[in-house]
């Protein structure tokens, strides 16, 4: 489904990403792991348009989405749960959920505001306050429905549970589970590598910009020293 | 009690007049970023295009109809070739740019029409005049601006609080790299928006021809005051327009009718006349400062 092959990616003078390659199949959940600062967030921003690539080519169901604008490639069926949520403070969580509502490229069914509601049923009572009235666990939540609502073949979370309580964390990594048994690819980005060891079906490290490793659960999880060398645990 | 009423009214005639400027201008600011000086451009255009149809062919329904989309595609033809060079750059560029903009249109409307203004007559439709107190007549014309300012505000309050779009260009405000990220076309958005600003402007123009002489240069005074209004309002906030709009239309126009009858009950006519003519001049400056030092952000400010 998404395919990314060799990008590099610049801030300025400075190069962030070196040759970054990646796939992630329909229904696959993925993760991008590696250390603060290693081009994980770049990479996403760079899939998502928002961070120009300077090479290398990326294609989203055989389409070339590289240099499409952020919009046209959101329209294409990926959804972004950005890092620190960025949740549109001046809409209501109703205004949240359907701003971006579409029924565009993407899955043949597209979620409706009662099935994403399900999948987080806390902000089902919150529909009428403002994103800034939400706790960060909530905004993550509304991040999480309005990504979805944008109908994604493919869901991107930046950082999917940062910053959030244990028991919130639980309610994403079970929503995530849950969109996982309905088939929806993920790729998910987060520090929490005993919850992406269960819900994710493969890995990609990345060090200094580069992807160092990849691989399945299985390989991962047997591995002791990659784990060291690459994700302190 | 006659002045004090109609004087009212008078003040809710420019106020809503003021509010279809400012609301496309604090739109345009807020949402945009984009200082636009020509803003007060649209608003001639508006009134010298609505002002050659009816003269034409002798219907100001006809002017208004023609005047308003020619207004909001030249408007978005402005977007499309120069501003949206300008988003990124400094505020001072964009006053620059759009400074020059305000010479291009003055003169090319002295190319087009001359430099003699153009007038505009009340429709006969709406001419006379309605006693809305009996004994108490007001121009029907008037009273219809003050209609059409108010369905606008009914009109955009209905499109912001309550459709797709509305919800999009408060997302867009708030956080475009986001809502871009979610599909949105913000580039699209930005000439929407901008469309929509220089539509009600053309419009105040329309609503303003029959009342004022149409003439080049005729939107920079208006300018000034609707920069006021949408500071004393809030920036980017329409409520605030709207609220800032009647505020200081109310302000001036009794300003200016009630402080001469004020300062003569102190000072000698003359004397009096003079002074309370500067000090109405002055008035909503202070009125501005007198918020801001109150409220900074204005009245209300646009939810962040």
């Amino acid at each position: 489904m998404l395919k990314v092959e060799g990008i590099e990616t610049f801030y300025g003078s400075s190069q962030a990403l070196f040759g970054v390659s990646l796939q992630i199949g329909d229904g696959e959940v993925v993760t991008l792991l590696g250390r603060n600062g290693m081009g994980k967030s770049t990479t996403v921003k760079s899939i998502m348009g928002i961070t120009p690539v300077s090479s290398g080519r990326m294609s989203f169901n055989n389409i070339d989405i590289h240099p499409l604008p952020s919009y046209a490639i959101a329209r294409l069926g990926i959804g972004l749960v950005p890092e620190g949520r960025q949740i549109f403070p001046n809409l209501t969580v109703r205004e949240n959920i359907l701003v971006a509502a579409a029924n565009r490229g993407g899955r043949k069914e597209p979620y409706t505001v009662e099935e994403v509601l399900e999948i987080f049923p806390r902000l089902a009572e919150r529909l009428n306050h403002y994103g800034d009235q939400l706790s960060g666990g909530e905004q993550q939540m509304l991040a999480v429905v309005r990504a979805l609502m944008t109908n994604p073949k493919l869901m991107i979370l930046d950082e999917a549970t940062e910053g959030l309580a244990p028991l919130v964390r639980k309610e994403i990594w079970h929503g995530l589970s849950v969109l996982k048994g309905r088939g929806q690819a993920i790729l998910v980005i987060d520090k929490n590598l005993d919850a992406l060891m269960k819900l994710a079906d493969r890995h990609y490290i990345m060090e200094k910009g580069q992807v160092v490793w990849s691989g399945e659960t299985a390989a991962i999880a047997a591995n002791e020293k990659l784990k060291a060398r690459y994700l302190g645990v | 009690m006659l002045l004090v009423f109609e004087q009212l009214l008078n003040g809710l005639q420019l106020g809503v007049t003021l509010f279809l400027l400012s609301a496309g201008l604090t739109l345009i600011f807020g949402i945009m970023q984009v200082i636009n000086l020509a803003h007060g451009s649209f608003y001639m255009i508006g009134a010298y295009v609505a002002a050659t149809v009816t003269a034409y062919t002798g219907s100001f329904l006809l002017g208004l109809a023609v005047a308003l989309p020619v207004t909001a595609l030249i408007g978005m033809l402005v977007e499309m070739s120069m501003l949206r060079r300008l988003y990124h750059k400094e505020h001072v560029d964009q006053v620059l740019a759009t400074f020059g903009l305000i010479m291009f249109f003055n003169e090319l409307t002295r190319i087009i029409w001359g430099r003699q203004p153009l007038f505009m007559d009340v429709p006969a439709w709406l001419s006379g005049s309605i006693e809305l107190i009996p004994g108490i007549p007001y121009p029907t014309y008037r009273l219809a601006v003050i209609g059409v300012g108010l369905l606008v505000a009914l009109f955009l309050y209905l499109m912001f609080a309550y459709t797709r779009i509305g919800m999009q260009i408060r997302a867009g405000a708030s956080n475009r790299e986001m809502a871009a990220a979610l599909g949105i076309n913000i580039k699209r958005l930005y000439t929407l928006v901008f469309g929509l600003g220089t539509l009600l402007a053309g419009l105040a123009g329309v609503m303003a021809g029959p009342i004022l002489a149409v003439e080049a240069g005729m939107g920079e005074s208006i300018l000034i005051l609707t920069f006021v209004v949408i500071v004393i309002g809030g920036i980017g906030s329409v409520r605030g327009a709207f609220v800032g709009a009647l505020l200081v239309g109310m302000v001036d126009t009794l300003g200016r009718a009630f402080l001469p009858l004020f300062f003569r009950l102190v000072f000698p006519a003359a004397t009096a006349d003079g002074a309370a003519a500067s000090i109405a001049s002055m008035l909503i400056y202070l009125l501005m400062a007198a918020i801001l030092i109150w409220r900074p952000r204005g009245l209300l400010p646009a939810h962040s």
